[in-house]
C-alpha cells in the first residue's frame, strides 16, 4: 500500500497547490474548473457508497443534487442567507427525499431498481420544471451565496476552493470509515451474497435503506455546493443525463474503491472540458468513448494504481 | 367539463397509450429474451422519426417514406446490435446501462449534426389531415384515429406471432433457456439480431407516428423512454401483456391528468393554488401511480413467468 498512499498524497498536494499555481500562471479558470470537479467528486463518492459497496445501481443520484441546490436556492429566495442553516436544510431535505424514494425502491432488485430510481428523479425534474415560482424551466439565480458568519467567504474563489477540497477529503474519509465498520460489512455482505447474509441473520433492507439515505444526504451537500458554484439553480441539475454522468464517474474511477470516484470525476470532467473546447459536437466522441470504457476498461482508474488489485 | 370533451381526451389517452405500447413491447421483449437493458431504445424511436421525415421529403410520397423509415430503423437497430450490444448480453445491468447511455449521447449528437438541433415538423398528406365523427357531435383527427388503429393492430399481430407461430415459439424458448435452444440447432445469435431488429422497427414506428403530433428533435427519445420505463415497471418486466395494460393505464392517467386535474383541483382549492399545483401534480401523476403499484405489487401487475 506504500506506493498507492504516496501517489494519492501527491494528488491531494497537487490539488491543494492548484489555486497558487493558477494565480501564478494567470489562469484563474482552472480554480473554477477543479472546484466543479471536486463537487462532482463528492457526489460520485456518495453514489459509490451504495453502488460500489452496496451493489445498488441508483440511476437517480442527480435528484439529491437538485434537492440540495433547490434547498439553498429557495431559502435564499425568501431572504435566508445563513449558510449553516441552508446547508443543514439541504442535507436534511435530500436525506428525507432519499428516505421516501429508498423505502419504495430498495425493496426491489436489479433492473426494477434502476428504472424506479430513474423514474423518481424524472418526477422531481418535472416538479422543478412546473413550479413557476422558483423559475420553472429556466431556473433561478442565487443572488447571494451562502453566508458563514464571516468564517468562510464563498465569494472568494480560493477560500471556496479550499472549503470544497476539505469537504471532499472529509467525505472520502467518512465513506471509507463507514464501509469498514460493522455497518459497512453487512452492506458489502448483502452485495456479494444476499441469501447468505440473510442466513446469518442480517436482513439487508434496513442496512441498504440507511446507506441509501446517507448517500442521498451527502449528495445533497454536493448540491448545496453546486448551487454556490454556479450561482444558479435549474431543473437541469436533476436531468437524467446528469445521473448517468455521476454513475459513469464512479465506474470510470473504479467502483468500490476510496479514491475511485474522485479520479473518475476528474477524468470525465477534464475530458469533457477538453473536447468541448475542441468541437461543439463533443458528445459524438464522448459517447463511443464511454462504450469503449465499459467494454474494455473494467477495473477503472483506481485499478491502475499500485496495490489496487487487492480491492479487486 | 362536458362528456364529449372527456371522450376526446380518453381517445387521446388511448392514442398515447398505444404509442407507449409500441415502445414498451420492443423494450420488454429485448429485456425478457436477451436480458439486456437498452436505454438506446429511445434513440431508435428518434431515428425512426428522422429517417421518415427525410424519406418523405426525398420520395415525395408519405406511405413510401414511412416504409423506408421503418426499414431504415430496422437496419440501424440490427447494426447497433451486431456492432455494440452483442457483447453486452453477458455483462451485468450496470455495464449495459452505461454503454447504452453512451450510445444515446452518440445518436443525439449525430442527429444534431445531420439535421440541426431545431425541431422539425412533418406535413401530413391531405387525406390524413381531416376529421372524422366518431360519436355524434364529436370530431376527431383522422391521423390520431389511424395511430390508435395501427397500434392496436400491431399489438394483435405481435400477440399472434409470439403465441402462435414457430418464430414466436423460438423466441419464447430462447427466453427460458438459450443454451438448450442453441444445442437444438437454432442459430440463437441470428434470432437475437432479428428480435432486436423487430424491437427497433416497433420503436421506429412509434417515432414516425409521433412525428406529426409532437416535435421531431434530438433527445425526443429520452422523454418517452422514461415514461416507457414507468409502463414496464407497472406492467411487469418481460411481459407483453403487462406492457399492453401498463401502456394503456399510463397513457390514460397522463393524458386525463393533464387535461382535467387543474379544473378538478379548482373545485376544492382556490383557483390560483390550483393553477400552480395542477400542472405540477399532473406531470408527477404517472410516477406516483408507479410508486403506488410497487407498494402493493413490487413485481408489477403481470410479472413474466419465465423471469
Amino acid at each position: 500500500m506504500g506506493a498507492r498512499t504516496l501517489i494519492l498524497a501527491v494528488c491531494v498536494l497537487l490539488l491543494a497547490a492548484v489555486p497558487a499555481l493558477a494565480t501564478l500562471l494567470g489562469q484563474l479558470y482552472y480554480i473554477d474548473l477543479l472546484r466543479r470537479v471536486m463537487i462532482f467528486a463528492i457526489a460520485a463518492a456518495s453514489l459509490n457508497l451504495i453502488l460500489g459497496y452496496g451493489g445498488l445501481v441508483s440511476f437517480g443520484h442527480a435528484a439529491y443534487l437538485g434537492v440540495g441546490a433547490y434547498s439553498v436556492g429557495i431559502l435564499a429566495f425568501y431572504g435566508v442567507h445563513n449558510g449553516w442553516l441552508q446547508w443543514a436544510v439541504a442535507i436534511a431535505a435530500s436525506a428525507l427525499v432519499a428516505l421516501v424514494i429508498g423505502a419504495i425502491s430498495v425493496r426491489t432488485r436489479g433492473i426494477y431498481f434502476i428504472m424506479i430510481t430513474l423514474a423518481f428523479t424524472q418526477m422531481l425534474y418535472y416538479l422543478g420544471v412546473s413550479v413557476e415560482e422558483y423559475g420553472g424551466d429556466d431556473g433561478m439565480r442565487l443572488k447571494v451565496k451562502s453566508q458563514f458568519s464571516g468564517l468562510v467567504d464563498l465569494d472568494d474563489p480560493v477560500a471556496f476552493y479550499y472549503l470544497v477540497l476539505a469537504l471532499l477529503l472529509v467525505v472520502i474519509y467518512l465513506v471509507h470509515r463507514l464501509v469498514n465498520s460493522r455497518f459497512g460489512m453487512v452492506l458489502r455482505a448483502a452485495k456479494s451474497n444476499e441469501a447468505r447474509s440473510r442466513a446469518i441473520g442480517f436482513s439487508p433492507y434496513p442496512y441498504q435503506l440507511v446507506a441509501f439515505v446517507i448517500s442521498g444526504a451527502i449528495c445533497g451537500l454536493a448540491g448545496a455546493l453546486l448551487a454556490n458554484q454556479t450561482s444558479y439553480i435549474a431543473p437541469a441539475f436533476m436531468d437524467w443525463t446528469r445521473s448517468g454522468e455521476i454513475m459513469f464517474m464512479v465506474i470510470l474511477g473504479g467502483m468500490g474503491t476510496a479514491p475511485g470516484p474522485a479520479l473518475g470525476a476528474f477524468a470525465l470532467l477534464i475530458v469533457e472540458d477538453l473536447l468541448a473546447g475542441w468541437t461543439q459536437h463533443w458528445q459524438i466522441i464522448l459517447g463511443p468513448l464511454l462504450v469503449l470504457c465499459v467494454l474494455f476498461f473494467r477495473r477503472g482508474l483506481a485499478g491502475l494504481l499500485p496495490g489496487g488489485a487487492r480491492h479487486g | 367539463m362536458n362528456l364529449i370533451l372527456v371522450f376526446e381526451q380518453m381517445l387521446n389517452g388511448l392514442q398515447f397509450g398505444v404509442m407507449l405500447f409500441l415502445m414498451a413491447a420492443g423494450l420488454t421483449l429485448v429485456f425478457g429474451i436477451m436480458n439486456l437493458v437498452n436505454l438506446a431504445h429511445g434513440s431508435l424511436y428518434m431515428v425512426g422519426a428522422y429517417l421518415t421525415v427525410a424519406a418523405v421529403q426525398w420520395t415525395g410520397s408519405y406511405p413510401l417514406g414511412v416504409l423506408l423509415g421503418l426499414i431504415g430503423t430496422l437496419v440501424v437497430g440490427m447494426l447497433v446490435e451486431v456492432i455494440a450490444l452483442r457483447t453486452l448480453y453477458e455483462r451485468d445491468h450496470l455495464d449495459q446501462v452505461l454503454a447504452t447511455f453512451g450510445l444515446i449521447l452518440f445518436f443525439n449528437e449525430l442527429i444534431a449534426i445531420l439535421w440541426g438541433r431545431a425541431a422539425l415538423y412533418t406535413s401530413l398528406p391531405t387525406y390524413l389531415q381531416g376529421f372524422i365523427e366518431i360519436i355524434p357531435g364529436s370530431i376527431y383527427p383522422v391521423y390520431r384515429a389511424l395511430v390508435i388503429g395501427v397500434g392496436l393492430l400491431v399489438g394483435a399481430v405481435l400477440w399472434y406471432v409470439v403465441a402462435k407461430t414457430r418464430l414466436g415459439m423460438l423466441i419464447r424458448a430462447g427466453a427460458s433457456n438459450r443454451i438448450m435452444v442453441a444445442a437444438l440447432g437454432v442459430n440463437i445469435r441470428l434470432l437475437y439480431t432479428v428480435v432486436f431488429g423487430f424491437g427497433a422497427a416497433l420503436a421506429g414506428l412509434a417515432g414516425l407516428m409521433a412525428g406529426p403530433i409532437y416535435a421531431v428533435q434530438p433527445g425526443m427519445g429520452e422523454l418517452i423512454l422514461i415514461q416507457v420505463f414507468v409502463v414496464i415497471v407497472i406492467g411487469g418486466i418481460g411481459s407483453i401483456r403487462g406492457a399492453f395494460v401498463g401502456s394503456l393505464i399510463v397513457g390514460m392517467v397522463d393524458t386525463l391528468g393533464r387535461a382535467f386535474l387543474k379544473p378538478l383541483l379548482g373545485a376544492f382549492i382556490s383557483p390560483p393554488a390550483a393553477e400552480a399545483a395542477g400542472p405540477a401534480l399532473a406531470s408527477m401523476l404517472i410516477y406516483l401511480l408507479m410508486a403506488l403499484v410497487l407498494a402493493v405489487r413490487p413485481e408489477g401487475l403481470f410479472p413474466a413467468k419465465s423471469g
